[in-house]
């Protein structure tokens, strides 16, 4: 059987949701979870019950592997020869996606970025071409295949194994080309907008800044994330961070609720992966109700609150 | 102070992309320009310039048509640019990156490279990664700050969740551009004028002696995502329209 390596990504010491469905992708492999970031017996449940045959702690004899990308990057590369791994997956986050490329650079192998399909016998995977207005199917020939996944693309499926955990500390040191000063926690506890399972968005409708506190409360409830229209960025009502569309973050949530967005090609660039789209907006013929699933004509004034009160 | 921007010839975002053959686009009827992440690269790099001297050279490797997405540029205030030509617009990233340091080498090394974070067409994410490793220099992509002083760059760039992380690196150096690291100028008429009269160098794949059918990452098919065919719309009062709603997303839908 065909071995895939899995980087898996932690947070509070729990296997992150948009991992494991990065998991399921490598379905049908003896799949080896990597982790880097936590204590492998408190994921072992988990990982095993999504498919883990393997859970292995990764560490690196030249340093903290989590204090830096390119030694990080070094010591996947090693840990690909060491498990004799024929692709090895991560999810599109935003860390994901860096540490990837990086990957993928030293190795100088292929690598597909962003995929929300893949066949790992046949070697393709599915990815978006032109900001989501496409879908290629890409074939790579290569020993190794790297690839990640759009976060939530692909929905978790349990596969038990064995879940055996080991160690290992790849004997490679940092390159040194990058120091990192000093991080700056954004606002604590607030949910990813690339790896939220449901977002809320806020367009031009909502006036100002202070009114996406509505916006906040309504996701509090329901543990999403809030995002932002380019229009509502570029007025200054939310920072870029929140931006979703085409200058801005792709998501893939299985559920996005879109408050007083008009729905220009460019946002639903961003967000047409969406599993389930509803759009809620004071004009009827609003471009976004020709290409959702679910429309209420209403002022999100009204509509928001009702929501939030009832969820 | 020499800075190169790498500037890829795309499709306006708002275009429609309307598909031919298997894995073909009509690319004669659309509009194409600089992918929209290279813009803040090129502005960053005028802007550099203005304040320190020396030359903002644009380097794109593309279809012969690409030439006037460089014109473009060169009308934000790059000096001159190279043009390595190829018949495909979906080159292999590796290739890609191969053939930007060919050119690059040849034309004399930079202090610093800009690339936009991505680009907007294949979405590969990973060209300036590669670039950087083929040239042995630091990389940071997602760049939203910047200041470049005595020989180092001090980036600042979003690592997910809001949170953010400053790092420092030596030049020379790569740096992905994204939303956020300035305003791109719209160039004035005179600008453009005298963008017409400013140089590009072109070459192919095969001068720079790179096999364009050598990439390992074939593209066999590429179709549209399905559209929606429009919303079912929830009638009644905001009560009515809420409580449905809900009941659709929790019963039917489950993504409640």
């Amino acid at each position: 059987m065909a071995r895939t390596g899995i980087l898996i990504e932690t947070e509070n010491n729990a296997v992150k949701d948009t991992s494991l469905g990065v998991m399921t992708a490598a379905k049908g492999q003896e799949i080896i979870a990597l982790v880097t970031d936590a204590d492998p017996a408190g994921l072992k449940d988990k990982l095993a019950e999504f498919g883990a045959a393997k859970i292995v702690k990764l560490a690196a004899s030249g340093g903290d592997i989590t204090a830096s990308p390119d030694l990080l990057a070094e010591a996947l590369a090693a840990a690909v020869k060491e498990f004799d791994l024929t692709a090895l997956l991560g999810t599109a986050s935003v860390p994901g996606k860096d540490l990837f490329a990086r990957l993928a650079a030293l190795m100088d192998l292929p690598l597909v970025s962003d995929c929300v399909g893949l066949d790992l016998a046949a070697k393709t995977a599915r990815k978006s071409h032109f900001s989501g207005k496409t879908f290629a199917t890409l074939k790579v020939d290569a020993p190794v295949l790297l690839a990640t996944v759009r976060p939530n693309a692909i929905e978790a499926e349990p596969a038990p194994a064995a879940g055996e955990t080991a160690e290992f500390t790849a004997d490679v040191t940092d390159p040194g080309k990058l120091v990192i000063k000093e991080v700056k926690k954004g606002d604590a506890g607030k949910i990813d907008l690339t790896e939220a399972p449901i977002i809320i968005t806020g367009g031009r409708a909502i006036k100002a800044a202070e009114n996406y506190k509505m916006l906040d409360d309504c996701a509090a409830k329901i543990g999403a994330a809030v995002g932002a229209s380019r229009a509502a960025v570029d007025a200054g009502y939310a920072p870029h961070s929140m931006q979703v569309g085409q200058t801005g973050k792709t998501v893939s949530p299985r559920l996005y609720i879109a408050c007083g967005v008009s729905g220009a090609v460019q946002h639903f660039a961003g967000m047409k992966t969406s599993k389930v789209i509803v759009a809620i907006n004071e004009d009827k013929d609003a471009p976004i109700f020709a290409k959702c699933d679910y429309g209420i004509v209403g002022d999100i004034f009204e509509v928001v609150p009702v929501l939030t009160e009832k969820l | 102070m020499k800075i190169f921007v790498c500037v890829k010839h795309v499709p306006d975002t708002a275009a429609t992309i309307k598909i031919e053959g298997d894995t073909g686009f009509k690319d004669s009827e659309i509009k194409f320009v600089a992918s929209p992440y290279d813009e803040y690269g090129i502005e960053e790099a005028v802007k550099l310039v203005e304040k320190n001297g020396g030359e903002v050279v644009i380097v794109t490797v593309g279809k012969p048509g690409a030439d006037a997405t460089i014109r473009s540029a060169l009308a934000m205030g790059a000096e001159r640019g190279i043009l390595v030509t190829t018949d495909s617009q979906f080159l292999d990233a590796t290739l890609t990156a191969k053939a930007l340091k060919a050119a690059m080498e040849k034309d004399g090394m930079p202090d610093i490279i800009f690339t936009g974070k991505g680009s907007v067409d294949s979405e590969t994410f990973q060209t300036q990664y590669r670039l950087a490793g083929y040239l042995g220099m630091p990389v940071v992509n997602d760049v939203s700050k910047l200041t470049v002083d005595g020989g180092k760059a001090v980036a600042e760039l979003e690592v997910g969740g809001g949170d953010k992380q400053v790092i420092e690196m030596n030049l020379p150096c790569v740096i992905g551009a994204t939303k956020g690291l300035n305003e791109p100028r719209y160039p004035k008429f005179p600008d453009i004028m005298k963008a017409k009269k400013k140089k590009i160098e072109q070459m192919t794949l095969a001068d720079l002696g790179i096999d364009g059918a050598a990439g390992a990452v074939t593209l066999e098919k590429l179709e549209p995502v399905p559209e929606r065919s429009g919303a079912k719309m929830i009638e009644g009062s905001v009560e009515d329209q809420v409580t449905e709603l809900i009941r659709i997303l929790k019963e039917d839908e489950k993504v409640l």
